[in-house]
């Protein structure tokens, strides 16, 4: 994944000579129009590509960017809510003390083993999934339909599934493993809330494993089989080269979005018993607390745990984006 | 020989199709049988409910509180998956079309949006919006929906959009058309079934939203259903909610269901196009 801010000198060269060859194919419109033909229609391109990607870039950029250098603001001062008269600029004072603070580790503690976790489980599950979504030889429709179940529910909707399933005397799951309340206990809980999120995230994973099975060259699978390669060893040495940068994206994909878990911890526990994650603790900061300054600490915070994750991954494996590919453009 | 072992492959291959579809279902039945659970059965713990009953269903249509959040979800998904596909369509037919500076850039950023921690936006967004009087308004809700569908919709558009025959669209400027009206004239139509499904991906994904709708709003005005889910106290104080949850879940999953029923293959297509290969 390149994210480049400058087209590089192979990217101009490419696009003189794309250029190039459209005029080369309407030498009559280069002849009535004289000298500048070239220049003047590669203006008009370019004036016609910012303009229509104007409106999706402010957007995207008043409601992030701005908002997140709003927020570094907001975390340097103390700005409680209750007491807006005490509002003032202490510089780094709100970090040191949601970084010296026991509930903040915790729930980061709590955050990073949901994804590390439910991302491993899901890469398996999905892979699973996906293999089955691709070739079963029956009721393909069926079974990629019921996938798309757990894609699509809202979240809290089979949260509340999975808490009711849970609660005693209510729950057809609740005496599974003898009497008790799974909810109110921390390591149950944290099972529970990493369940949840695997049933409603591994349909997506395999969706975009699907995507890399899909660019399996079946006569190669063939071409193995032949040789005598065992099933294993073709989705081994075969399948998995090939979905190689599917994988990476998927995996980036859920990373990331594992590490914003909330909706799940929300309905199940509330955060009780150390279940929260950072984005839960986040939250109650804000809105329950309404602790601006704290607050946006937590943010700032979450968006440098976040950044620097998806770096390492980008630096790791250099995956490809998806539309950065200059090959295909036209 | 060669049947049996189709068929054997078949047999299994059938086994792995219902282990899937039951672990899809499972949590959906479940919901939706404690929907018609009546009171007295509803703490029995069994999967199908004993006694049938619509009064959940009843009860949620009859409070303000249900059919106003309704409302609000289904104007500002509405209105927000409007928004981010006609934005994220301009903006995908120049990044698969166009040769302009900053076109990389444009696509690194979505990039990034798409992997934003959305709780970092929480917090200096309910400074702004008070400060603008956005807080708890559709609009409040709208802006941020946009922002997070539009990488989706530029992803899965300019994948859509790779496929068209663009010869189509140089014919049209031969016979006299600018780029412009070769855009609508000629590429939006054939682009509509892509347009479709980015729309449904769309608006999947501001029905779903939670941690927005519960931090930018605070009463009815704007509360979606998600949102209002976790205020439900049902019909009095001391009654227990949890029918009344379950039936509006119910509700709120129904469009889910439609889409997935009838739209399956579409978005299979729009997940996988936009996802490892532009």
């Amino acid at each position: 994944m390149s994210v480049n801010a400058t087209p590089t000198g192979a990217d101009v060269a490419a696009n003189a000579e794309r250029s190039a060859g459209r005029h080369a194919a309407v030498p009559t419109q280069r002849a009535r129009r004289g000298r500048a033909p070239l220049s003047e229609n590669k203006k008009a391109e370019r004036r016609l590509g910012w303009l229509l990607c104007a409106p999706a870039a402010l957007v995207m950029l008043a409601v992030t960017a701005y908002p997140i250098i709003y927020s570094v603001w907001l975390s340097l001062q103390r700005f409680d809510l209750r007491f807006p008269d005490q509002r003032e600029f202490i510089g780094l004072e709100n970090y040191a003390t949601v970084l010296t603070n026991e509930f903040w580790w915790t729930a980061f503690g709590v955050t990073a083993l949901i994804t590390v976790v439910t991302v491993a489980v899901e890469l398996v599950l999905g892979m699973g999934l996906a293999l089955v979504m691709h070739r079963t030889l029956v009721g393909r429709g069926i079974v990629r339909t019921a996938a798309l179940i757990p894609y699509g529910i809202v979240t809290v909707v089979a949260a509340f599934s999975w808490r009711y399933a849970w609660t005693p005397g209510t729950g057809y799951l609740a005496n599974l493993f003898g009497e008790g309340a799974p909810l109110t206990e921390r390591a149950s809980s944290l099972a529970i809330i990493m369940l949840a999120e695997i049933w409603k995230t591994t349909p997506f994973m395999a969706l975009l494993l699907m995507a890399g099975l899909a660019l399996v060259p079946e006569d190669l699978l063939k071409a193995a089989s032949t040789d005598g390669a065992t099933a294993w060893q073709r989705f081994t040495k075969v399948m998995l080269p090939v979905m190689k940068p599917a994988i990476l994206v998927a995996l980036l994909f859920r990373t990331l979005d594992a590490f914003r878990v909330f909706d799940n911890i929300f309905i199940l526990t509330a955060g009780a018993n150390e279940t929260s994650s950072v984005s839960m603790l986040t939250y109650n900061n804000l809105i329950r607390g309404l602790n601006l300054g704290i607050g946006s600490t937590m943010s700032v915070l979450i968006f440098i745990a976040v950044a620097i994750v998806a770096f390492v991954f980008v630096k790791l494996f250099g995956t490809a984006a998806p539309g950065s590919s200059d090959d295909e453009r036209r | 020989m060669a049947t049996e072992t189709t068929t054997r492959a078949k047999l299994r291959w059938g086994l792995l199709d219902v282990i899937v579809v039951v672990f899809a279902l499972i949590p959906v039945l479940w919901i939706a049988s404690l929907s018609f659970k009546t009171p007295a059965t509803l703490t029995d713990g069994k999967f199908i409910p004993r006694e049938w009953t619509l009064e959940n269903y009843r009860t949620i249509f009859d409070t303000d509180q249900f059919v106003r959040a309704l409302v609000n979800s289904i104007g500002i998904a509405l209105i927000a998956t409007a928004v981010a596909v006609v934005l994220g369509a301009m903006a995908a037919y120049a990044i698969s079309r166009l040769d302009f500076p900053g076109k990389r850039l444009l696509v690194g950023v979505s990039l990034l949006i798409a992997m934003f921690p959305q709780v970092s936006l929480v917090s200096p967004l309910f400074e702004i919006e008070r400060q603008l009087g956005l807080f708890d308004t559709w609009p409040g809700l709208i802006l941020p929906y946009i922002t997070f569908a539009l990488p989706l919709a530029i992803y899965t558009l300019s994948a859509f959009f790779k496929q068209i025959p663009w010869d189509l669209e140089k014919a049209a400027k031969m016979d006299g058309a600018t780029q412009g009206q070769a855009f609508r004239r000629v590429i939006a139509p054939l682009a509509a079934p892509g347009l479709f499904t980015t729309a449904i991906l769309v608006f999947i994904f501001c029905w779903n939203d939670f941690l927005f709708a519960i931090s930018l709003t605070s009463t009815e005005r704007s509360r979606t259903v998600p949102a209002a889910l976790s205020f439900f106290t049902g019909a009095s104080q001391f009654e227990d909610p949890t029918g009344a949850i379950c039936a509006a879940a119910v509700v709120i999953t129904v469009p889910i269901i439609l889409f997935v029923l009838f739209f399956q293959r579409r978005i299979v297509s729009g997940l996988t196009s936009g996802a490892v290969k532009g």
